[in-house]
């Protein structure tokens, strides 16, 4: 099957054509942002880190920042730093030049300030803008898509409804030679012996079982009960009593693939096929993984309904709760809560949702899109100093 | 005349109810190719979830055929399973701080 996307310089195939500004550290962030207002057609990624920070922490933020500016999204980089922060600008730059899209690097202390950096960063991303909206999509296998999976402000519908359709429409792209990626380690607890069985090597089953391990030690380390925040407080309400509950509704949305193997948290799978990342169970932390490591689309599944979305990718949201697609028809794309009330087989709605993900693919806008829902963030696994 | 809840799995000791459910109601259930009839002795919100089978103190609470924690009380049939009476057993620093050991 086919769909209309831009062909990148290393072979990676984009679904939306964006000029990023990357600011490097938070010391950056405002004026990248002062940038991109300049310039419609690009976007920057405010964020709060990338500095003082050490060891696993400091090289995650730093994948992190990499894999965005690499996503296939992405047609062109403006790397904005401050000059002298822990994440070093031109590093980004030339990590990300490696994808063979055009990079260019300025520092605020170099460029004289911020209104300077404001003129200089301006005018490159100005010329970057002009030169992507020339280019044309061309016609790209279904095999080069990469779905990131999300699930946030879960109630029993998502289980019962959303997140089996949503598996259903992962299956058929995997079916196609395609690739999705399941997330969201925290809610793996619980669920963690169903998806070992389907792990294709024992090294994967060994490495999904050290990051459920590490994540629910993290928890059980603060002298807490998990479900002080997991469950959410929204996900009790809807109905959702423990953690080992909501891990397997969650692990619907992986439909029923073999587990090609795992991946770190921005990491880019080695193949094509169903990857785990490991991330947290927080939305916009997770997501920003899944894009980092190269996913182009992400289906995302709401019980309670939530309007997030991405300043690089387009997130679809579908919910299995009528109600709130009702509540929320702003924000919602899909109503998977026909499974519910109408009797929809869990198949036509996989077959609806899989339909929307080609139509975003070859353009359409997504809600959360056209509202201008731009949410990002990073997980950090460190302190700062 | 349509489901007014679920039963994930013919495992389940559990049901989601997908339509408010008052007290004092008699419903009728899928459980596989079976159905089961359960009178509701307290109100249970849509997405919420009610026991269809006696689920006694300490005994695992069973939906989509797995456990999802453990009863703190002993459950009756038709009365509302959630926080107040169901407990996870996972992520539990809790136990670890009051000393417990970790189930």
């Amino acid at each position: 099957m086919k769909f209309m996307g831009y062909r990148r310089e290393n072979g990676s195939v984009g679904i939306r054509n964006h000029v990023v500004i990357l600011p490097t550290s938070v010391c950056s962030s405002e004026t990248a942002v002062k940038i991109s207002n300049q310039v419609p057609g690009s976007v920057a990624l405010p964020h709060q880190h990338g500095c003082c920070q050490v060891g696993e922490d400091y090289k995650q933020t730093l994948r992190t920042l990499i894999g965005m500016g690499s996503n296939p999204n992405v047609g062109a980089v403006l790397v904005v730093g401050l000059g002298c922060e822990g994440i070093r600008p031109r590093e980004v730059g030339e990590e990300i030049k490696r994808t063979g899209k055009q990079v260019e690097v300025i520092t605020i202390q170099e460029c004289g300030g911020t209104l300077n950096t404001i003129a200089i960063g301006a005018r490159i991303a100005k010329e970057m803008a002009q030169k992507l909206s020339l280019q044309q999509r061309v016609e790209c296998d279904v095999n080069e898509l990469v779905l990131g999976l999300e699930c946030g402000g879960s109630d029993p519908t998502s289980g019962i409804a959303a997140n089996p359709a949503l598996g259903v429409a992962s299956d058929i792209l995997v079916g196609m030679g395609g690739t999705s990626i399941l997330s969201e380690t925290t809610e793996l607890i619980g669920a963690e012996h169903i998806l070992v069985e389907r792990t294709k090597s024992e090294e994967t089953a060994k490495r999904l079982l050290k990051f459920v391990q590490t994540t629910e030690d993290r928890a059980i380390s603060m002298g807490e009960d998990l479900r002080g925040s997991q469950p959410t407080p929204g996900n009790i309400e809807g109905g959702i009593t423990t953690i080992e509950e909501k891990s397997l509704g969650c692990i619907y949305k992986a439909g029923s693939a073999p587990i090609e193997g795992v991946l770190d948290y921005a990491e880019a799978p080695k193949g094509k096929g169903l990857y785990f990342m490991d991330t947290p169970g927080e939305d916009i932390d997770s997501i920003t993984g899944m894009l980092a490591g190269g996913a182009q689309i992400v289906v995302f599944t709401t019980g309670r309904g939530t309007p997030t979305g991405s300043p690089i990718a387009p997130v679809i949201k579908v919910t299995g709760n009528s109600k709130t697609y009702n509540n929320m028809v702003d924000n919602i794309d899909i109503n998977a809560g026909k499974i519910i009330d109408d009797d929809v087989s869990l198949e036509e709605m996989g077959q609806e949702i899989f339909k929307e993900m080609l139509e975003v693919s070859n353009g359409k806008l997504t809600k959360a899109e056209v509202l201008g829902h731009r949410e990002f963030g990073i997980f950090r696994i460190g302190f700062t100093f | 005349m349509k489901s007014r809840a679920l039963v994930a799995n013919i495992k389940d000791n559990v049901a989601t109810a997908i339509d408010d459910i008052k007290v004092g109601e008699r419903i009728f259930i899928k459980s596989g190719e079976s159905k089961i009839e359960v009178d509701i002795i307290q109100n249970i919100p849509f997405g919420h979830k009610f026991a269809i089978e006696e689920i006694v103190k300490g005994n695992e609470v069973v939906k989509y055929g797995e456990k999802i924690g453990a009863a703190t009380s002993d459950i009756k049939v038709g009365e509302h399973a959630h926080i107040h009476n169901v407990e996870s057993n996972r992520g539990r620093g809790d136990r670890k701080r009051r000393g417990e050991v970790q189930a």
